[in-house]
C-alpha cells in the first residue's frame, strides 16, 4: 500500500546498479553485524574497566531484569519491520496487560487466570491492529499510533491512579515475583531474559530458515511480487500483529511480575526504544533487509552500556543521552558513508555553472 | 537526412565504460546529427542502456567523450547533461500526480511574479505554445495524474523543449503504447527533427525504426557493429547485426493436437471491469488472448489465477472449481502465472537469482519446515541451465540480469512448479530479438509437452505467430473467437476494436 511513495534505500544508492555496487551492500551488512560485535566488545571493556563490578554475574542478572521484557518486545517488531510494517502500539499494550493482571488481582483473581486473560487481552489488541493493517490495508505507523493511546486509554480507565497491590490488596505470589530478584536455576539470567533468548533462537530460525521468513523478506522488498508468488501477504500481516500483541502482552507480565507491582502507566514511551533496538540491530525501517543476530546484538550492547554507565553512578538523564547517541549513529552512520561518497564525487567533478536551471526564466524558443 | 547539414549535433567518441569485471560499453562511436532521428539498436545487454547513462550523465565513460556541437563535456550529473542540451524521455516518465501539467513542465524552474507569487498564466499561456508547436491537444492546467503514459511521455517532451534541449534521447518509449499512440509520437518526432532537434530511439520493435528513423546504429555485447542509413539495411540485416547469428525461425510453432480441457472459465465477471468471459484452454495449445491496452486482459488473468476476487463466474482447473482469490489454491491445483510487470510483479529484485526461482515452490524445497539450501541452489541451477540463463552470480540479486534473462527467472520459477497451465501476460515485452525468440521457442516445447498456456500479448505477430486459437477481448467482452486458420490482422483488429461479431463463441 505504500509502495509507490517509498523510496526504497536499493533506489537510493548504487545508481548503477552494477554487480559490484550490489555486492558491495552486501558485504556492508556483513559489516554491520561485524560493527555491532566489536562494539559490544568495547562496551564490556570499558565497563569492566571502570568498575571491578561489572565482571560478575549480578551484573548479567540485572542486564536481563533491565532489558529483557524490551528485547522480547523487539522480536515480533524485527519481524513486523521486516515486511515494512511498524507496531507503535506495544508499549500500550504491555502497560494494558498489567493493568489487566492488576485489576483481576484487585478483585481477587488468583494469579494464574489473570495472566491467561492479560494474554488474551494481547490478542485482542493484536487482532485489532492486524485487522485494521492488513485487511483494511491502512498504514500501520497511523493505525498503531491510534492504538497506542486506546491501549494506555483502557489501562489508565482500568487502574486509574490504583497502584496494584495496594492498601489492602494481597501481595503477589511470591513464587512468581521472584522472577525479579532471583536467576533461573543453575544460570546467572534473569527469567525474562532466558525468555529472550529462546524466543530470538525461534525468530531467528524462523526469519533466516524457514519458508514464513522467506516471505516476510518477500514482502518487504516487494509486496506485489510477493502476492503473485501466492504468498498470503494480508493473512501472514495479520498474525504476526497478533503475535506481537501477544508478547508485548507476556513482556507486561514479566515486568509486573518483576517489580511485583502495577500502575497503568508502566512502560510509557518505551516502543521507542524497541524500535530503535530493531533498527540499531540492522534492520531496514522500508523492511527486507536485516537480520535477528543483529537485533540480538544491539539488546546486548544497550543492555551492557546501561549496566555499566549506572556502575558508574552515571545520571539516568545523562544514560538516556548516550544510548540517544548511539542510535542516532547508528542511522547516521550508514547513510553518512553514502553522503561521504557523493561529497567525495562532487568536489572530484567540480559542478560548472548553471545559469538556466538557476533563473526562472527561459522562454520556449 | 537532407537536413544533415555540416557537423554533428551529439557525438559519442571512442567511449568505454565498465562496472567491475564487466565491460559494458567498449569503444562506441556514432554521431546525430541535427533533423535526424537516430535508433540505436541492440539486445537487451548490448550496452544501449549504458549509452543512454552517459548521456544523461547518470555514469561518466572510463575514456573516450560525449561532444556536444564540437565542445567534449564532462558531465557531473544528470543537470549538467541537461544544460547541455540533452534531454532523456525516459518508458515510464515519473511525473508529480498533484501538480498540474504545466507545473511538471517547469518544475524546478517555476516562473514567478513580483512578490514571488507563481506566474501560472504564463506557464499555461508557455505549455500551450509548446502543445501546439508539438500539434498534440493537452490541457496544461490538468493535474499529471490519470494521464496516460503516453501523455506522459508528450509532458516530458514538452519539459525537453523548454529547457530548449537539442538532442531528445528516447529509451524505448514506445513499449506500453498503443498503437494510435505510437504513431502520434511519430509525429511529433517528425516535428521535432523538422525543428532541427535529434532524436536517438531506442525500441526493440524494428517496424517502428523503419517507420521513423533515418539512421541505425547497431550494437552487440558492449561493441559497436555498424551505424547505417535505413535504406541501406533489412529487417534481417539488423537482427543478424544484433544476434550476431541468422535466427532460424521467428516463431517455432509446432502442429499439437490438443488433448482434454485444462482450464474452464465459465461466466467469469469483475463489476466495471469485463463481463461474462467464457474461455477453455486445452492441454497442448496456446489460447492468445488479444486486444487492445485496457481491454480487461490482464485482468481476466489476474481472476483467474486468484489475484483479484471476481464478481461472477467459474473457474475450474482439471476439473476441479476453485475459490474465488485464493492464488495458493490456483498453484496447488497446477496453475502458474508469469504476470506482465517483471519488475514490481514477477520479481523481488534485490533478492539472489536463486531465492527467486525458489520462491514459489519453498514448502517443496522444505524439510520438516526448515528450506534447505542446496536444494534450492539446486532447482535454481538446474532451470538456469535448461533455459539457458545468462548469469554472474547464482546468489547475486536479480536485478543484475539484463530483462530477458529477468523474463527467464520468472519462467523458472513457475515450471519448477510443473504446472498444468501457464499464465503468461506479455511474455516477451521488453525483451530483445534473440531471447524473445527463445521464450518463444520455450513456450512451443511446453506446449508440445502436454502443457496449456494462456498467452496474452499486445503484439499481434506473436499472437499470429504462436497462438493455436485467439479470443479477443473488447471492453471487458469477448468480441472475436478465431482458430489458427481463421485468425490474421485484419479480423483479430476488427474485433478488438469491436468492429465485429464475425466468430464470436
Amino acid at each position: 500500500m505504500s509502495s509507490e511513495t517509498v523510496v526504497r534505500p536499493s533506489d537510493a544508492t548504487a545508481p548503477d546498479g552494477s554487480r559490484s555496487g550490489r555486492s558491495g551492500r552486501l558485504r556492508g551488512l556483513l559489516r554491520w553485524e561485524t560493527g555491532l560485535l566489536v562494539l559490544l566488545v568495547l562496551v564490556v571493556v570499558f565497563g569492566a574497566s571502570t568498575s571491578s563490578d561489572f565482571l560478575t554475574r549480578s551484573t548479567l542478572f540485572y542486564l536481563g531484569i533491565n532489558i529483557g521484557y524490551v528485547a522480547i518486545m523487539a522480536l515480533p517488531m524485527t519481524l513486523v519491520i521486516m515486511t515494512g510494517e511498524i507496531d507503535l502500539s506495544v508499549a500500550s499494550m504491555l502497560g494494558l496487560s498489567g493493568s489487566t493482571v492488576g485489576l483481576l488481582w484487585h478483585h481477587g483473581w488468583s494469579m494464574w487466570p489473570a495472566m491467561g486473560v492479560a494474554l488474551l487481552v494481547g490478542l485482542v489488541g493484536g487482532a485489532l491492529n492486524g485487522l485494521l493493517v492488513a485487511k483494511v490495508g491502512l498504514p500501520s505507523i497511523a493505525v498503531t499510533i491510534g492504538s497506542l493511546a486506546l491501549f494506555r486509554g483502557i489501562a489508565e480507565i482500568m487502574l486509574g491512579s490504583l497502584v496494584v497491590p495496594g492498601l489492602g490488596d494481597r501481595q503477589f505470589p511470591a513464587g512468581l515475583t521472584s522472577i525479579g530478584v532471583s536467576p533461573v536455576v543453575g544460570t546467572p539470567l534473569a527469567w525474562g531474559f532466558v525468555v529472550f533468548l529462546v524466543l530470538a533462537l525461534v525468530c531467528g530460525v524462523l526469519l533466516h530458515m524457514t519458508p514464513l521468513g522467506r516471505s516476510l523478506v518477500a514482502m518487504g522488498l516487494q509486496p506485489e511480487a510477493a502476492q503473485f508468488a501466492g504468498i498470503r501477504v494480508a493473512l501472514i500481516k495479520f498474525w504476526l500483529y497478533v503475535a506481537t500483541g501477544v508478547l508485548s502482552a507476556f513482556a507486561g507480565i514479566i515486568y509486573t511480575l518483576q517489580v511485583s507491582s502495577v500502575s497503568y502507566n508502566a512502560g510509557t514511551g518505551l516502543e521507542l526504544n524497541v524500535v530503535a533496538i530493531v533498527l540499531f540491530g540492522g534492520v531496514s525501517i522500508f523492511g527486507g533487509r536485516g537480520t535477528l543476530p543483529g537485533v540480538v546484538l544491539a539488546v546486548l550492547i544497550l543492555g551492557s552500556l546501561q549496566m555499566a554507565l549506572t556502575q558508574r553512578q552515571v545520571d539516568p538523564n545523562v544514560q538516556n543521552v548516550v544510548t540517544g547517541v548511539l542510535l542516532l549513529l547508528s542511522v547516521v552512520v550508514p547513510s553518512g558513508g553514502e553522503a561521504l561518497r557523493r561529497l567525495r564525487a562532487r568536489s572530484r567533478h567540480p559542478r560548472k555553472n548553471r545559469p538556466s536551471t538557476a533563473q526562472p526564466t527561459s522562454s520556449p524558443a | 537526412m537532407g537536413s544533415e547539414s555540416g557537423a554533428p549535433l551529439l557525438e559519442v567518441r571512442e567511449v568505454t565504460k565498465s562496472f567491475g569485471a564487466v565491460a559494458a560499453v567498449q569503444g562506441v562511436s556514432f554521431e546525430l546529427y541535427g533533423g535526424e532521428a537516430h535508433a540505436l539498436l541492440g539486445e537487451n545487454g548490448a550496452g544501449k542502456s549504458t549509452i543512454v547513462k552517459m548521456l544523461a550523465g547518470v555514469h561518466r565513460p572510463d575514456s573516450g567523450d560525449v561532444v556536444v556541437e564540437g565542445a567534449p563535456q564532462t558531465f557531473a550529473g544528470p543537470a549538467d547533461a541537461r544544460d547541455a542540451g540533452i534531454s532523456i524521455i525516459y518508458q515510464e516518465p515519473s511525473l508529480f500526480p498533484d501538480l498540474s501539467v504545466a507545473e511538471n513542465i517547469f518544475v524546478g524552474r517555476l516562473p514567478l511574479l513580483a512578490g514571488r507569487r507563481l506566474d501560472r498564466a504564463g506557464m499555461v499561456r508557455r505549455s500551450t505554445e509548446i502543445f501546439a508547436r508539438l500539434g498534440v491537444a493537452l490541457d496544461p492546467t490538468r493535474p499529471a495524474r490519470g494521464l496516460s503514459v503516453a501523455d506522459q511521455q508528450l509532458v516530458e517532451i514538452a519539459k525537453a523543449l523548454s529547457l530548449n534541449a537539442k538532442v531528445l534521447v528516447m529509451d524505448e518509449p514506445t513499449a506500453a503504447l498503443t498503437n494510435v499512440e505510437v504513431d502520434r509520437l511519430f509525429e511529433v518526432i517528425a516535428t521535432l527533427r523538422r525543428g532541427g532537434a535529434a532524436v536517438l530511439f531506442i525500441s526493440h520493435r524494428l517496424e517502428e525504426v523503419f517507420a521513423s528513423c533515418q539512421r541505425v546504429t547497431i550494437m552487440r555485447d558492449g561493441r559497436l557493429v555498424r551505424t547505417a542509413t535505413i535504406d541501406e539495411v533489412t529487417v534481417e540485416d539488423i537482427i543478424r547485426s544484433m544476434v550476431g547469428r541468422d535466427l532460424e525461425q521467428l516463431f517455432p510453432k509446432t502442429e499439437t493436437t490438443p488433448r482434454e480441457v485444462v482450464l474452464d472459465v465459465q461466466g467469469l465477471s469483475s463489476e466495471g471491469v469485463f463481463v461474462d468471459v467464457d474461455l477453455q484452454v486445452r492441454a497442448g495449445e496456446i489460447v492468445a488472448l488479444a486486444g487492445l491496452v485496457g481491454a480487461g486482459r490482464t485482468e481476466v488473468a489476474r481472476a483467474v489465477f486468484g489475484i483479484d476476487r471476481r464478481t461472477a463466474g467459474t473457474v475450474r482447473l482439471l476439473g476441479k472449481e476453485l475459490p474465488n482469490g485464493r492464488p495458493r489454491k490456483a498453484m496447488a491445483a497446477g496453475m502458474a502465472l508469469v504476470p506482465e510487470d517483471r519488475r514490481q510483479q514477477g520479481l523481488v529484485m534485490d533478492m539472489p537469482i536463486d531465492q527467486n526461482v525458489a520462491l514459489a515452490s519453498l514448502n517443496e524445497l522444505s524439510r520438516v519446515g526448515l528450506i534447505l539450501r542446496s536444494r534450492e541452489t539446486r532447482l535454481a541451477t538446474e532451470w538456469a541451465r535448461r533455459l539457458q540463463l545468462k548469469f554472474g552470480r547464482m546468489r547475486g540479486p536479480v536485478s543484475t540480469l539484463s530483462g530477458g534473462n529477468q523474463q527467464k527467472v520468472v519462467l523458472g520459477k513457475w515450471l519448477a512448479r510443473a504446472p498444468r497451465l501457464l499464465i503468461i501476460d506479455e511474455p516477451t515485452r521488453g525483451i530483445d530479438v534473440g531471447t524473445k525468440a527463445e521464450v518463444h521457442r520455450i513456450l512451443d516445447e511446453l506446449v508440445a509437452g502436454g502443457m496449456a498456456v494462456l498467452m496474452i500479448s499486445s503484439e499481434l505477430p506473436e499472437v499470429l505467430g504462436m497462438a493455436d486459437r485467439v479470443l479477443v477481448l473488447c471492453e471487458g467482452r469477448v468480441t472475436g473467437d478465431f482458430t489458427r486458420a481463421e485468425a490474421d490482422e485484419d479480423s483479430i483488429m476488427r474485433a478488438a476494436a469491436g468492429l465485429s461479431a464475425t466468430g464470436a463463441a
